[in-house]
């Protein structure tokens, strides 16, 4: 029988979202980086906790859901490989505004919020480089909720 | 401005007058979701099949109620019988949509320009649907994998309001289980019960794996669904001289006479439905056009 190997262990520098980053901002982070796996329906977030990590996807899919009260909970968005999860830890109150659950069995790397916060604030450059890099994530959920809100595809 | 003379004689499709309807019956009538069906439709005796390429639409009619253009969603190589997908949302399409097995439905066309499936031999295929955009592309499907091996990649994207408004269920289990077609789809929201993408058909665009200098793109749903999704497909590298759309108007007479689905200079009708993007794309700019 032939053992499975195990997966080459993540780097946070072959993430897209550091890719083409000048400077060291990834090599200073990459020590902070903690590598998660999570099975088909594990919670990597709940709506209500504290949002305490950047969470970087690098295979799997993970469902955004919204609890809503007497009514079934809707996922609202799905992201993916090569995709980015949370800010809520950039503003205060540093909270989770959704849920978020592994549809897919889903590899990452999670940077903890104090430590990446502390070094955000350290050197503005840093701070600059990384939101630059956080806005178009930012921008394409609000096209999303855009599109949602004209029901594009409804009667 | 763009001078476009009318045309000098109404095409007349041999062997029929374009003005009347031939009356087809209703073979079948099939639901796919809550507000949308199928139909098959046969000709009457003696009356040949009417080819049609993919792209093309019918003017049905359903007698006294009236008249509305739907896109064929059969397959180009069985025309003996028209299909129509049809969503209940106006007075004629809700009385199609009450069409039962055995009734009458006036049948004009098909007409319209299709998808170029010919120009696309030798490259990568985007298929992009959006809703109701899936049956004006089910032809080219077929077509494409009938003659599978004249192509290079194939890759198809479906965004559906929920999972409950996707149509073709079944078929689009069948395509997403063959290896010679990434068949995508997406909902722009879901409950528990969905393992698949939710978000925008244009948040899949990223992902495909394509040639861009070698690739064409045939795009069918909601005009602003277009315009974004060849923004993508143009961040990706392909040009608006590879990307073809299909557009709805208020199609009356069908051949490029009424003028009601005019646009800019073309005749929805006549010139289309079936457009290059780069020959259309500053009409979908303009303001309340």
């Amino acid at each position: 029988m032939t053992a499975v190997p195990s997966p080459a262990p993540l780097r946070l520098a072959d993430h897209p979202f550091f890719q083409g980053m000048t400077g060291d901002l990834p090599q200073r982070l990459a020590p902070l980086a903690v590598e998660k796996s999570y099975a088909l329906g594990d919670m990597l977030i709940r709506e209500g906790d504290v949002a305490d990590r950047f969470v970087l996807l690098f295979e799997g899919k993970v469902a955004l859901e919204i609890v809503l009260p007497d009514r079934p909970r809707v996922t609202i968005q799905t992201v993916g490989g090569g995709e980015v999860l949370g800010w809520s830890w950039l503003l205060p109150p540093p909270q989770w505004w959704l849920d978020a659950r592994a549809v897919k069995r889903t590899r990452c790397l999670e940077l903890p919020a104090a430590p990446l916060r502390a070094l955000l604030d350290s050197r503005p450059e840093y701070g600059y480089q990384f939101l630059l890099r956080l806005l178009p994530v930012v921008a394409q959920r609000l096209d999303h909720t855009r599109f949602q809100l004209m029901d594009l595809h409804g009667r | 401005m763009v001078a476009r003379s009318m045309p000098s004689a109404v095409p007349e499709p041999p062997g029929a007058s374009p003005w009347v309807p031939v009356p087809f019956r209703v073979e079948q009538r099939a639901a796919e979701t809550s507000d949308t069906i199928t139909l098959v439709l046969s000709p009457p005796k003696g009356v040949p099949a009417t080819p049609f390429a993919p792209g093309q639409f019918n003017m049905l009619y359903v007698f006294g109620v009236g008249e509305a253009a739907i896109s064929v969603a059969g397959d180009p190589a069985h025309p003996e019988t028209l299909i129509h997908t049809v969503r209940s949302a106006g007075k004629v399409s809700s009385a199609l949509s009450q069409a039962s097995p055995g009734t009458t439905v006036g049948v004009r066309g098909p007409y319209g320009t299709g998808w170029p499936v010919a120009a696309a031999r030798g490259k990568d295929v985007v298929l992009v649907a959006g809703g109701l955009g899936l049956p004006p592309l089910r032809p080219v499907l077929y077509e494409l994998l009938r003659h599978r091996e004249l192509y290079g990649r194939i890759e198809v994207i479906y965004g559906a309001r929920t999972p409950k408004d996707l149509v073709y269920y079944n078929q689009i289990q069948e395509w997403r289980g063959r290896s010679d077609l990434r068949f995508q789809t997406t909902v722009d929201a879901a409950g528990r019960e969905w393992y698949g993408d939710v978000g925008l058909v244009t948040a899949r665009v990223p992902d495909i794996r394509i040639d861009p200098a070698n690739t064409v793109a045939f795009l069918c749903g909601p005009e602003i669904m277009m315009k974004f999704t060849a923004q993508a497909l143009e961040a990706k590298g392909m040009t608006d001289a590879s990307i073809y759309v299909s557009l709805e108007r208020n199609m009356k007479c069908a051949i490029g006479v009424c003028g009601h689905c005019q646009l800019g200079p073309e005749f929805v009708c006549r010139n289309g439905p079936v457009f290059l993007y780069k020959d259309v794309r500053r009409y979908l700019s303009v303001r309340e056009l």
